[in-house]
């Protein structure tokens, strides 16, 4: 399969408006415009990775000439074998690992020449969510899910107010003042949800978050994450749950090796049993 | 930086020393001992310093006039003397003065020496004080070439050695002294380390949803101060006390004629001040080293 097709909702929307958009970038520097002119590409597309690549330290390459485009609003899920590069594709995005080549763009922003005092301001359009929750023992839920926004200096009376909200989301408001050892897998990882939600990402970055659950309870999460999605949060899920992909017709990302192999619309999770 | 998020900092600082009770104490407990250590050293280097300075201000040149020098010589002699480099203050002392003090020195009782007066031996002379002590032997060797001198005296090798005893006191201290903050500071920001690499997935998850690097090191730093003034307060209070309890018992046995132990006040406000102060600076150096490892994730 040919990689980097730009197979969004706005399909009407031709495989040309990268190239465009990328012309008009490089024009609006020259001319030392500062103010947008793709407002196309501002408008619809969130995450843009050109020619990425990633080769460690160690001369293990990691991802090899990825192309992708991600619009708003979408559905993705990421699969691929293990080690295949699918957590290096992920934490690229978050800017926890940095491309050896290529450019990255999420929500405008150009990761390549972001300046590391900033990456903190980028992380606050990302929440993560991870296969093993990793939530603070010693904090309630409340405080697990405010956390979040504490750091990023909001008021007292908006904390609240938004972390029961959230809460509600994930059906967990009844449980605020748990601990996380008292929840089962499946509430922890609803926790971790909400604070990854709380402060309105733009995105949602999910690596294997069923990967510690049983079928009912993936399903669960599955549902929640669908409602965020339904809300206009673009979510984006590394996954080997071969089930949910096949049941959930979602955007379907295969990366083996280091490439995307495939990039389909209503994808099947692919790989025979 | 809000009002909300430095109370929330402060807080939270607070928050962490109660959290990791066991740490914190064993931070507190090498920040204490260090600390006493630092202060003992503290009042005996000191105590030292004024000692080795009031030993080194009572050396002077004596400049023996050579007799039969009529008024005006040695007024021009003074007047050459005052403009040698780093003359201090001139006395004159007269041969009868000079015997006075000698007999003095010598003995109070007896009187065997009474006879002297008859034909005193001595001769006039200026006693020069330089400005600094280990000026004195430049200034004796400018003396040496002016008119009208019979001879000059001030106590070469005494003076000399007594130049390199107290140098090397002065460094054996210093070195002490700085030696034993350096062992503390790396102590305590490995225990400091040790919190902090329990509370590594916090700093991980702070990073995660999107907190800045001053954020993160915040709480840190104030845990950090809190340990240090922590740690101060048993030292100060013994250093002080025991300093008190000395000073007003044996301040007696403990000075030696001219040379007195410094009296308790402003000396242990001085000390307890610099305590702190090395505490704070300790405690905060350790926790904000530590912390900056974790935040290149």
């Amino acid at each position: 399969m040919i990689s980097g097709v730009v197979r969004g909702k706005y399909s009407t929307i031709p495989a040309v408006l990268p190239g465009i958009c990328h012309l008009l970038r490089k024009w609006t520097t020259t001319t030392k415009n500062h103010l947008r002119v793709c407002l196309l590409q501002e408008v619809i597309v969130l995450i843009e990775m050109n020619n990425v690549s990633k080769t460690y330290a160690n001369g293990v390459s990691a991802l090899n000439n990825i192309d992708i485009l991600i619009e708003k609003g979408e559905f993705v899920y990421v699969v691929g074998p293990s080690g295949a590069g699918k957590s290096s594709f992920i934490k690229m995005i978050y800017r926890e690992e940095k491309p050896t080549e290529g450019s990255i763009q999420i929500h405008g922003t150009d990761l390549m020449t972001l300046k590391e005092k900033h990456v903190p301001f980028l992380r606050r359009k990302i929440g993560v969510v991870f296969q093993d929750f990793k939530l603070l023992p010693k904090l309630s839920v409340f405080e697990n899910v405010a956390f979040a926004l504490e750091v990023i200096e909001e008021p007292k009376d908006v904390i609240r107010r938004r972390v029961m909200e959230v809460l509600d989301v994930v059906r967990l408001k009844n449980k605020a003042r748990f601990f996380p050892d008292e929840l089962s897998g499946g509430e922890q990882q609803r926790v971790s949800i909400a604070r990854a939600v709380v402060n309105n990402p733009r995105v949602v970055i999910a690596d294997e978050p069923t990967g510690n659950l049983d079928p009912d309870t993936s399903w669960e999460i599955m549902d929640i994450l669908e409602n965020i999605n339904r809300n206009g949060t673009t979510v984006l899920m590394a996954t080997h749950n071969r089930e949910i992909v096949n049941a959930i017709k979602k955007r379907v990302i295969a990366i083996e090796s280091g490439r995307i192999v495939r990039d389909e619309m209503k994808g099947d999770y692919g790989y025979e049993r | 930086m809000k009002g909300r998020t430095l109370a929330r900092h402060g807080k939270e600082g607070l928050k962490n020393l109660g959290r990791n009770s066991w740490m914190s104490f064993a931070s507190v407990s090498a920040v204490t001992i260090m600390l006493f250590v630092v202060g003992v050293f503290l009042l005996l280097i000191v105590n030292m310093n004024s000692f080795i300075s009031s030993v080194e201000e009572d050396v002077e040149v004596q400049v023996y006039i050579d007799l039969g020098t009529s008024d005006e010589e040695q007024t021009e002699l003074r007047q050459q003397l005052q403009n040698l480099d780093h003359v201090d203050g001139i006395s004159f002392v007269s041969k009868d003065e000079g015997l006075d003090q000698l007999i003095d020195s010598l003995d109070q009782q007896s009187g065997a020496f009474e006879s002297l007066r008859n034909e005193n031996p001595l001769n006039d002379k200026f006693v020069i004080q330089a400005e600094q002590p280990q000026q004195t032997e430049q200034v004796a060797e400018a003396a040496s070439d002016l008119p009208y001198i019979d001879s000059i005296d001030y106590g070469e090798q005494v003076v000399e050695q007594l130049f390199n005893v107290t140098k090397i006191l002065r460094i054996i201290g210093l070195v002490l002294v700085v030696g034993l903050m350096f062992t503390a500071m790396f102590l305590i920001s490995n225990t400091i380390k040790l919190t902090i690499v329990a509370r590594q997935q916090e700093i991980q998850i702070m990073k995660l949803v999107g907190a800045t690097n001053g954020f993160i090191r915040w709480p840190f730093f104030v845990e950090g101060l809190l340990l240090g003034v922590l740690g101060a307060v048993i030292p100060i209070a013994a250093v002080t006390g025991g300093y008190h309890y000395l000073y007003n018992n044996y301040a007696e046995q403990l000075s030696i004629d001219f040379a007195e132990i410094l009296p308790t006040y402003p000396l242990t406000l001085q000390i307890s001040a610099v305590l702190v102060g090395i505490g704070i600076l300790v405690g905060i150096w350790g926790s904000v080293t530590s912390v900056r490892k974790f935040l290149k994730v």
